[in-house]
């Protein structure tokens, strides 16, 4: 690690970059907004927005649960309920006619009322108030190589499932006549989502996480006429506006999060002005 | 569910061998000796009845068009066969090139069926999965979906994932298969910005890709002006012939359907009556369907 520490040190010869836990910040930002894009352009794509800001949601259930079953490891606990709500979430939107917006708004609010009121129990919700917003700057090493790990984990994923994926975007019932396994697939996306939402959700927050997912894939669209530039565009809008939020928030003085989200956002609008132009 | 079935000790006559063994050489092309029995299909959704005891013959190099009224259960037969809806009944496929024969055997067979003059044999029936291009009527995209027409069809006939550079053969490939439907041209658009008829063109050169048994269409002319519909139905002759594959269209184009369909199936919850175009148009159950005129 300290080598790393050097070499940022060398390169970025900057009065943030001599703390330690703005390089941890750096390494993490540079760890989740690669993975944030690249999920966020299925998500759209397969206009998953709403259910995986409802995943974001349950997290406060999944840690609520794990307090009541006084499991220490709350990220072990966000993770399994993570997985139970997605992989339930869509069994009933498949078996039943509602439609998706209503199925996912009522699993939302559940899991969000349901994880409020556990974790109010005593008035002691204040402990689990910095899940709101996450704190980015707290991430330790081994936590950064946990994320390294899962990064990997999903650009692998990427490269096997991709295919299958994007066609379930374009038409399932498509896709189903050329023999993919449609709903196999969208519960793999669905774990591999809750599992990705739950493991960052400390450093990102409960609020922010889906606009990180959202934003920079949004944009790309905005400037993209294929799936090449679709991911290039969104990785190159994530890292960059993780990367500006990160060191803007170091010299205002205020939270990373939502600096970082408000840096996406402005490109989104950006995109959005000079779409006419490049499409 | 599609069923499959295994049968033994079917008789194939002396004219279907040799025919099969003209197409045997034939690459890339389906085999022309194959056919796609319906049987007593049958379709319930809740407690209504939408399809009954639905019986057809899908022969090889044919344009079969099933026609009705709205709500006739047209649609629904196409989400049966395609598996997306459960069903009573079977859907049997047969293909000879599956009973195990080389190119070579065959030869030796037809060869010595000329000898003996014999003018039938005994030949085991093997059924293998039948493979169905489907051609949906639309797709469900947004506009401002960045996935061009390279994507879409090599998302399916490449393991490359495709938002990784472009593999030279498989743009070599799309194009020629493109070139087949004169949509070479579309390859880098956007597929939300596609018309109509050209949508059609790039889902059929998708379906085709490789050449399937039965090909199936859901109102293909749909949103699709005059000149589309008549180029669309073109390229379905041309290609049921070239590729002497199985078409299947549900289809409200009646003019087209009488000029191009090989065999038309009226459909009002079951088979009304099903034959030539002729035999169709001139029959009482449609003068009863559509009217006189």
């Amino acid at each position: 690690m300290e080598t790393i520490y050097r070499i940022i040190e060398t390169l970025l010869p900057f009065s943030w970059a001599q703390y330690d836990f703005m390089k941890n910040a750096l390494l993490a930002i540079l760890v989740l907004t690669p993975l944030f894009g690249l999920l966020g352009t299925l998500i759209v794509s397969n206009r998953m927005a709403f259910f995986s800001d409802a995943l974001g949601h349950s997290t406060l259930t999944g840690i609520g649960i794990g307090v009541l079953l006084g499991i220490a490891d709350a990220g072990l606990a966000m993770a399994v309920f993570g997985v139970c709500f997605a992989l339930l979430l869509n069994w009933i939107r498949r078996r039943n006619s509602i439609s998706n917006d209503t199925v996912i708004s009522v699993f939302s609010s559940l899991s969000t009322a349901a994880g409020l009121m556990i974790l109010s129990k005593g008035g002691e919700f204040s402990k689990y108030s910095g899940l709101l917003v996450g704190d980015v700057l707290s991430i330790t090493p081994g936590e950064i190589l946990l994320l390294l790990g899962i990064l990997v984990a999903a650009a692998v994923f990427w490269c096997l499932c991709f295919n299958q994926l994007h066609a379930i975007s374009i038409s399932a019932e498509l896709a189903r006549s050329r023999g993919i396994r449609t709903g196999w697939y969208e519960n793999v996306l669905a774990v591999l989502l809750a599992l990705i939402v739950m493991c960052s959700i400390k450093w990102v927050g409960i609020l922010l996480i889906n606009a990180l997912l959202i934003l920079p894939a949004a944009s790309a669209r905005n400037l993209a006429s294929n799936e090449r530039e679709y991911h290039l565009f969104s990785l190159l809008i994530s890292v960059f506006s993780g990367v500006s939020g990160l060191i803007f928030s170091f010299y205002n003085d205020v939270a990373a999060g939502p600096t970082i989200v408000v840096v996406a956002a402005m490109f989104f609008f950006a995109t959005l002005a000079v779409k006419p132009r490049v499409k | 569910m599609r069923k499959k079935e295994k049968k033994k000790g079917r008789e194939v006559s002396k004219s279907e061998s040799r025919r099969a063994v003209k197409r045997f050489g034939r690459k890339g092309k389906s085999c022309g000796f194959h056919c796609i029995k319906i049987k007593h299909i049958g379709v319930r959704i809740g407690t209504e009845e939408i399809l009954k005891d639905v019986n057809l013959h899908i022969h090889c190099g044919n344009l079969t068009a099933v026609i009705g009224r709205n709500g006739a259960g047209k649609s629904t037969l196409l989400k049966a066969i395609l598996g997306e809806l459960p069903h009573e009944g079977e859907i049997v496929f047969t293909d000879l090139r599956t009973v195990g024969w080389s190119q070579e055997e065959a030869v030796q067979e037809a060869n010595r069926l000329e000898d003996t003059g014999r003018e039938r044999i005994e030949q085991p029936e093997k059924i293998e999965g039948l493979r169905i291009g489907y051609v949906p009527q639309s797709l469900s995209i947004d506009k401002n979906t960045p996935i061009s027409v390279y994507d879409l069809l090599a998302g399916y006939v490449s393991r490359r994932p495709v938002f990784l550079w472009k593999s030279k053969r498989t743009e070599e490939e799309i194009r020629e298969q493109l070139s087949i439907f004169e949509a070479e041209g579309l390859m880098e658009k956007a597929v939300c910005d596609l018309s109509g008829g050209e949508l059609q063109r790039v889902l059929l050169a998708l379906a085709t890709m490789p050449p399937p048994h039965l090909l199936v269409l859901d109102e293909p002319a749909a949103g699709i002006d005059q000149k589309g519909i008549a180029a669309l139905y073109e390229i379905l002759n041309r290609i049921k012939e070239e590729y002497d594959m199985a078409v299947l269209l549900v289809s409200h184009d009646l003019e087209y359907v009488k000029k191009y369909a090989d065999r038309v199936v009226l459909l009002d919850k079951t088979v009304l009556i099903q034959g030539t175009a002729k035999t169709v148009f001139e029959s009482e159950a449609y003068q009863q369907v559509f009217g006189r005129g």
